[in-house]
């Protein structure tokens, strides 16, 4: 674009956006699409979709929502590469062409919209939730556990998955076995083994170190490497490995669930707590 | 787990490997080092220093050692590749099976030579 058109739009260059569609209903095979797409700095992948959406072409479909980084809706293998769409300025790929396809390992629902449901599947299967011996307590929380700055230090970079599955489009294990846990549920897995509010280990383990489990890792890293939160699932693997290993020679530190802490109700319950001095001010009434 | 104590082992298997291959590997290239340093066993590849070394207690024992580890690291990373093309359940089942009884087959035989070429001529 050039001339008095990119005046008016106000873009800096013109980007060919290659899409794959395809309707499953409608369509023998998947096909690329081209559109030109007039390019303004700071415009995200997601952003040109949009604009392809608004002047181009309604019936282009694809997932989306928070256009922040934080819904994990938006991830397309975006120049050959998996990406959350609107988290990529489109100057920043440095290309004037950029071929846009759903992730891969997942089938297509249509167009960019891939079927995360094997993703979600497997995250079920590592139980991703805390287990306390004491059902009653869990399904009836009478207070808050113990935990330490420390030991939610320990965790929280594996909290941050955002549940996009780039890190299972990216690895090359998932790619050929449709039975790997795959990197995502195998991190949360992992996170809550690691949390000290949990007590469901021996539940989750069956699944975190079963023949289909972190062993059929290849560490090739390609899941960290394209983690938007990096939340580093080859990371978790490789603990739980190394874990794994230690606790074959019966060296693994023993850990203990926290207990509930007691509910205060009122500040005044507490021990130890100063009196509050006396108004300086006089009180009205 | 079962899973975890064969990946102990075959974890554990790779350093024994290390350490046994790396002294096949310095009896067959280093042994003029090995010569000078007064601790040579002979020609690496010479029929009689072959026999020589296969009827000492040592080579015997490191022979089998070897050849256990090796099987079993082998076949299971052979398992584990065959394991990734998803195949159904009862396909599994019998690769890990058809590597098992392979692995002890091969154990058993291999050992047999080593011990009977160390027994040779007592």
């Amino acid at each position: 674009m050039s001339g008095p058109q990119a005046k008016e739009t106000g873009s800096v260059k013109t980007v060919v956006f290659e899409v794959l569609r395809y309707d499953p209903a409608k369509d023998r095979a998947p096909r690329l699409e081209e559109y030109p797409v007039p390019v303004t700095k700071a415009m995200t992948v997601l952003d040109g979709l949009l604009w392809i959406k608004e002047h181009k072409d309604p019936t282009l479909s694809w997932r989306s929502s928070c256009r922040m980084g934080m819904c994990g809706s938006c991830g397309m293998f975006i120049n050959g590469l998996p990406r959350l769409a609107c988290n990529n300025q489109i100057v920043h790929l440095h290309s004037s062409r950029i071929t846009i396809k759903p992730l891969p390992n997942f089938d297509i629902i249509r167009d960019l919209v891939p079927d995360l449901e094997r993703m979600f599947g497997l995250h079920r299967t590592v139980k991703p939730y805390l287990i306390r011996r004491d059902r009653a307590e869990q399904n009836h929380p009478t207070g808050e556990y113990y935990q330490s700055q420390q030991e939610l230090a320990d965790y929280i970079q594996f909290a941050y998955c955002i549940k996009c599955g780039l890190c299972l489009s990216a690895c090359p294990t998932v790619a050929t076995s449709r039975s790997f846990t795959g990197p995502q549920g195998l991190t949360q897995g992992w996170r809550y083994a690691l949390d000290t509010r949990d007590e469901g280990a021996a539940e989750r383990e069956a699944e975190i170190f079963s023949e289909h489990g972190v062993y059929r890792c290849h560490f090739a890293g390609a899941c960290s490497h394209v983690c938007p939160k990096g939340v580093d699932p080859a990371l978790a693997i490789q603990l739980a490995k190394k874990d794994a290993f230690f606790g074959s020679l019966s060296l693994r530190k023993k850990r203990r669930a926290t207990s509930v802490a007691p509910t205060v109700q009122h500040g005044a319950d507490v021990k130890g707590i100063p009196k509050a001095p006396e108004p300086t001010v006089p009180q009205k009434g | 787990m079962r899973e975890s104590k064969l990946w102990f082992w075959h974890i554990l298997s790779a350093v024994v490997i290390l350490v046994f291959l790396g002294i096949h590997m310095g009896i067959m290239h280093l042994d003029a080092i090995l010569w000078a340093l007064g601790i040579g066993s002979g020609d690496p590849v010479r029929s009689a220093d072959v026999f020589r070394r296969s009827r000492q207690l040592f080579f015997m024992v490191t022979y089998v050692i070897l050849l256990g580890s090796a099987l079993f690291h082998g076949l299971y990373g052979f398992r584990s590749m065959l394991w990734e093309l998803s195949l159904p359940r009862a396909v599994e089942k019998a690769v890990g099976g058809a590597c098992a009884l392979a692995g002890f087959a091969l154990f058993i035989y291999g050992s047999y030579v080593a011990v009977a070429v160390f027994r040779m001529g007592r």
